[in-house]
């Protein structure tokens, strides 16, 4: 072993590096997928560390500057109460990606899971591919409101009004949004399993579970991380929309949604209070969805080093 | 010469012309938008504006209230009175006259049974109805003959014009609503969406919550009436949306109760199409404290009724401090700007009835944090919120979704905050919130919430009613459906005594004077209902919408069948 690291080093070749840098030369040469990822990095930055060097409270309603414009003050103005938009936008902001982020991972380990399982074991897949198709003919919107109205007492009377609702808008989105996740995994994981490898790992006797995650969850990573991505973006909006109807959050908790739907009325005196959360939102979800783009180009061996 | 006259001939024919226009359903079709939306069309089970105006345009009353607050005969030949022998001297009974040869929408007569049997109706024990105010102190209801009812009371009734007036009386037909007394009351789908009525407009199709269409009432008793031959009435949406329909496009010809911040309402009003029009009345925005238990622990049937006191909200001294930290002329400011004003009153209007108490009008922070020591809540952790026992000052104070009322509900916290309670706030769809569903748990009846902030008025110019729902019977609870008028559920038997005392005096100085007490007991003297602005409505038409005239002590729609199309 030792001596043939030594022969590889004396012929110039260079060393072994792992296959994520493979991935991260080949992600590097997407152009939308980088500036997506600046994008993103930038807003989670702004969105994590910005509440902590900025001096206003989001839910402090200055009376004395009400409906003031673009200043140094308040970068991005004020709203009708006196409140700082800039502070409302990244307390708002930290609420959608949790929402999205929290949302996506559960999702994305509920779809995993059905369509590993799904395409793994073929007495599983008739029910489970069936669960599927009824998840993905209810109708979303509806559904949520139902479960909001039931639940969100329950909830916030447990875990405190905003957590309360953290978690059922989290649950609600993850446990209807993992359908498309779990039949592109189960596609995946069919293809897979009739492959020589895995034949061959069979013939020598190795456990499902093992199967699994050695052989392979590792190979369908590429649709899932991609999944994710979308997921998160989807998380963003489907809040933003619940929150655009006065159902999510309660009213004085900022999101980008929540700032959406009370700037409305004054969409034509105070235009900037619409556009502002609806870009960030807007930018959030596109970069995302870059990220995810460059990812799956990434993480393809097949494309990756063309 | 010759040419002359045939040209002044024509001419006169043309003058002539819109006159001889002017028959039914010659304006074509008109437009209304209520933001929130009507869930069915008898005003007997729901106590909802929505519900209340959408139906007085197919069932009417015997006489409604006009933009001045006087009574005008609609189904009635004339307003009785002492002078003219149509109330006793005693003042035990009224005698209502029926016009002649009015017709139910169907063709059938309208008779005096019809008006007996609507008192039956809603004065049933079994049935929930939300207009019995009208009907408290009736003893008996009969029909003299065909045309005449005679309505008597239990004792002397100063005001004997309740019942059968206004759009919360309207007569209902006997032959379609016989099978719908009591608990069967809102069994009658077919009954309560699509009532038969005297109106100018017959219902043609009625989807709740949504949208109701029209035709005009062939039968109705003015042949030139309604211009309309058909009518929409759309409702849900919002403030805002209504408003924009009627004065930015143009879609919509008709807009009610635009509660918009004012810059928003003056920027629609630039577009042009359309007119804003303000009245005040006697609407008030305000504040109910619920003086029972709406802890989800207790069970249900249990929560939010008299079976369990409030355990912070009982205390006067708590309400008090926290109408002391608002200030209200700077809600006015923000919210309504001049279709509002500052008011500590819940009868701000008549103005003989109206209380002189204006010591709220003052913002008092440290008043109210010296009121909350007093009461022993104090901060003990340093956390910012006072505590008593171990329990926290923190309450859930809910409204319907609206702009202005989520800025009246963050400025309202902010407030509270200052004097160290804590607030969570929450907000209600409107057509949920005023729905009056007994099933929905997010109704302004059920009150699962420690406050709650809504605006409500009364119907016509004597506020009796209006204050006769603040008796014990009068809450809601489950034995009641979850309907009733004492939102607070406050229960005192001095205010009753004083009321009854109203309602057994007929020298209008005096009643103003009781009125003003009753008022002051539930509002200065015990801060149980906690107004914060007096406001007026607003409601927008377009320009070419003829003969609207705002009124706010009766339905809105009140004279929809002089309503005409300007051309």
């Amino acid at each position: 072993m030792n001596e043939a690291v030594t022969t590889k080093r004396e012929f110039g070749l260079p060393p072994p590096r792992s296959q994520w840098w493979d991935v991260w030369d080949q992600f590097r040469t997407h152009k939308g997928a980088l500036a997506g990822l600046a994008i993103f990095t930038a807003i989670l930055l702004a969105v994590v560390i910005g509440p902590w060097l900025w001096p206003y409270d989001p839910t402090y309603a200055d009376l004395r500057s009400r409906n003031a414009g673009f200043s140094l003050v308040h970068p991005f103005g004020t709203d009708q109460l006196g409140r700082d938009l800039l502070a409302r936008m990244m307390a708002g902001g930290m609420v959608s990606l949790a929402v999205g982020m929290t949302a996506m991972l559960l999702s994305v380990v509920l779809g995993t899971l059905i369509g590993v399982v799904a395409g793994y074991f073929r007495r599983l897949d008739g029910p489970l591919m069936r669960l599927t198709d009824l998840f993905l003919a209810l109708p979303l919107l509806p559904l949520l409101l139902v479960m909001v109205m039931l639940f969100r007492e329950a909830l916030s009377r447990r875990f405190g009004p905003e957590t309360g609702i953290f978690i059922l808008i989290v649950t609600a989105i993850g446990i209807t949004s993992w359908m498309h996740t779990a039949r592109i995994v189960r596609g995946e994981v069919l293809a897979l399993k009739e492959r020589e490898f895995v034949l061959a790992s069979r013939s020598i006797g190795t456990p499902p579970r093992r199967m699994i995650t050695r052989h392979i969850l590792p190979n369908v990573m590429s649709p899932i991380m991609v999944s994710a991505t979308l997921g998160i973006a989807n998380a963003i909006i489907t809040e933003s929309a619940l929150s655009f109807l006065g159902l999510g959050f309660p009213p004085d908790f900022p999101t980008w949604g929540r700032l959406l739907f009370d700037a409305v009325d004054q969409l034509q005196l105070y235009p900037s209070r619409v556009i502002l959360p609806g870009v960030a939102i807007s930018l959030t979800v596109l970069s995302v969805n870059y990220i995810g783009d460059g990812l799956r180009d990434a993480l393809d061996p097949r494309i990756r080093g063309r | 010469m010759k040419t002359r006259t045939l040209l002044l001939g024509t001419a006169a024919l043309l003058a002539l012309a819109p006159a001889a226009l002017a028959e039914r359903g010659s304006d074509g079709h008109v437009n209304i938008i209520y933001w929130q939306a009507p869930s069915i069309l008898n005003p007997y089970l729901s106590g909802g504006t929505k519900d209340v105006e959408s139906s007085s345009l197919i069932i009417e009353p015997l006489a409604r209230y006009d933009e001045k607050g006087n009574l005008v005969p609609y189904l009635a030949q004339e307003i009785p009175t002492v002078g003219n022998g149509g109330v006793s001297a005693d003042l035990t009974s009224i005698t209502w006259k029926l016009k002649e040869g009015l017709v139910w929408s169907d063709g059938t007569a309208v008779t005096s049974a019809d008006v007996v049997f609507t008192g039956q109706y809603c004065m049933h024990p079994e049935g929930g109805c939300a207009q019995l105010a009208k009907f408290e102190g009736v003893d008996k209801i009969e029909a003299v003959d065909d045309l005449t009812v005679k309505i008597t009371f239990k004792e002397p009734k100063p005001n004997p014009y309740l019942p059968f007036t206004g759009g919360q009386g309207p007569v209902i037909q006997k032959a379609q609503f016989e099978n719908c007394l009591g608990a069967k009351a809102p069994e009658c789908t077919e009954a309560n969406f699509g009532p038969i009525g005297t109106g100018p407009f017959v219902v043609t199709e009625f989807r709740p919550n949504d949208v109701i269409q029209m035709k005009a009432n062939d039968k109705y008793r003015d042949p030139a009436k309604p211009a309309f031959a058909t009518l929409t009435f759309k409702g849900g949406g919002d403030a805002a949306a209504a408003g924009r329909a009627v004065l930015e496009t143009g879609e919509y010809d008709y807009a009610w109760n635009l509660q918009l911040a004012p810059d928003v309402l003056a920027g629609m009003a630039k577009a042009g199409k359309g007119v804003p029009m303000a009245a005040f009345g006697s609407l008030v925005e305000r504040l109910e404290m619920n003086l029972t238990d709406p802890s989800p622990d207790l069970p249900e049937g249990e929560r939010s009724t008299a079976k369990h006191p409030h355990p912070i909200l009982s205390d006067m001294r708590v309400r008090k401090a926290l109408s002391m930290a608002i200030d209200r002329n700077l809600l006015v400011e923000i919210g309504y700007g001049q279709a509002g004003r500052p008011t500590c009153n819940l009868v701000p209007a008549p103005e003989i009835y109206a209380s002189d108490n204006t010591d709220c009008l003052v913002q008092d922070v440290e008043g109210a944090k010296a009121l909350l020591e007093e009461a022993g809540w104090t901060d003990t952790n340093g956390d910012g919120v006072r505590d008593k026992d171990g329990r926290k000052l923190s309450l859930l104070y809910q409204t319907s979704t609206n702009a202005v009322r989520q800025d009246f509900q963050a400025l309202i916290k902010q407030w509270w905050a200052e004097i160290g309670v804590e607030t969570e706030l929450k907000n209600i769809d409107a057509s949920v919130f005023f729905g009056g569903d007994p099933g929905s748990p997010d109704t302004f009846q059920k009150f699962y919430a420690d406050i709650e902030m809504y605006a409500n008025n009364f119907d016509g110019t004597d506020p009796e009613p209006y204050l006769s729902a603040y008796t014990c019977a009068k809450a809601p609870r489950p034995e009641t459906q979850w309907q009733g008028e004492n939102i607070n559920r406050y229960c005192n038997e001095e205010y009753e005594k004083v009321l009854a005392e109203l309602s057994r005096t007929g020298e209008l100085e005096k009643r103003g004077e009781l009125a003003a007490k009753l008022n002051d007991m539930v509002t200065k003297e015990s801060y149980v209902v906690v107004p914060l602005v007096d406001r007026g409505r607003v409601s927008a038409r377009s320009n070419s919408l003829g003969g609207v005239i705002l009124n706010t002590w009766d339905s809105e729609l009140w004279n929809i069948a002089d309503w005409h199309r300007i051309k």
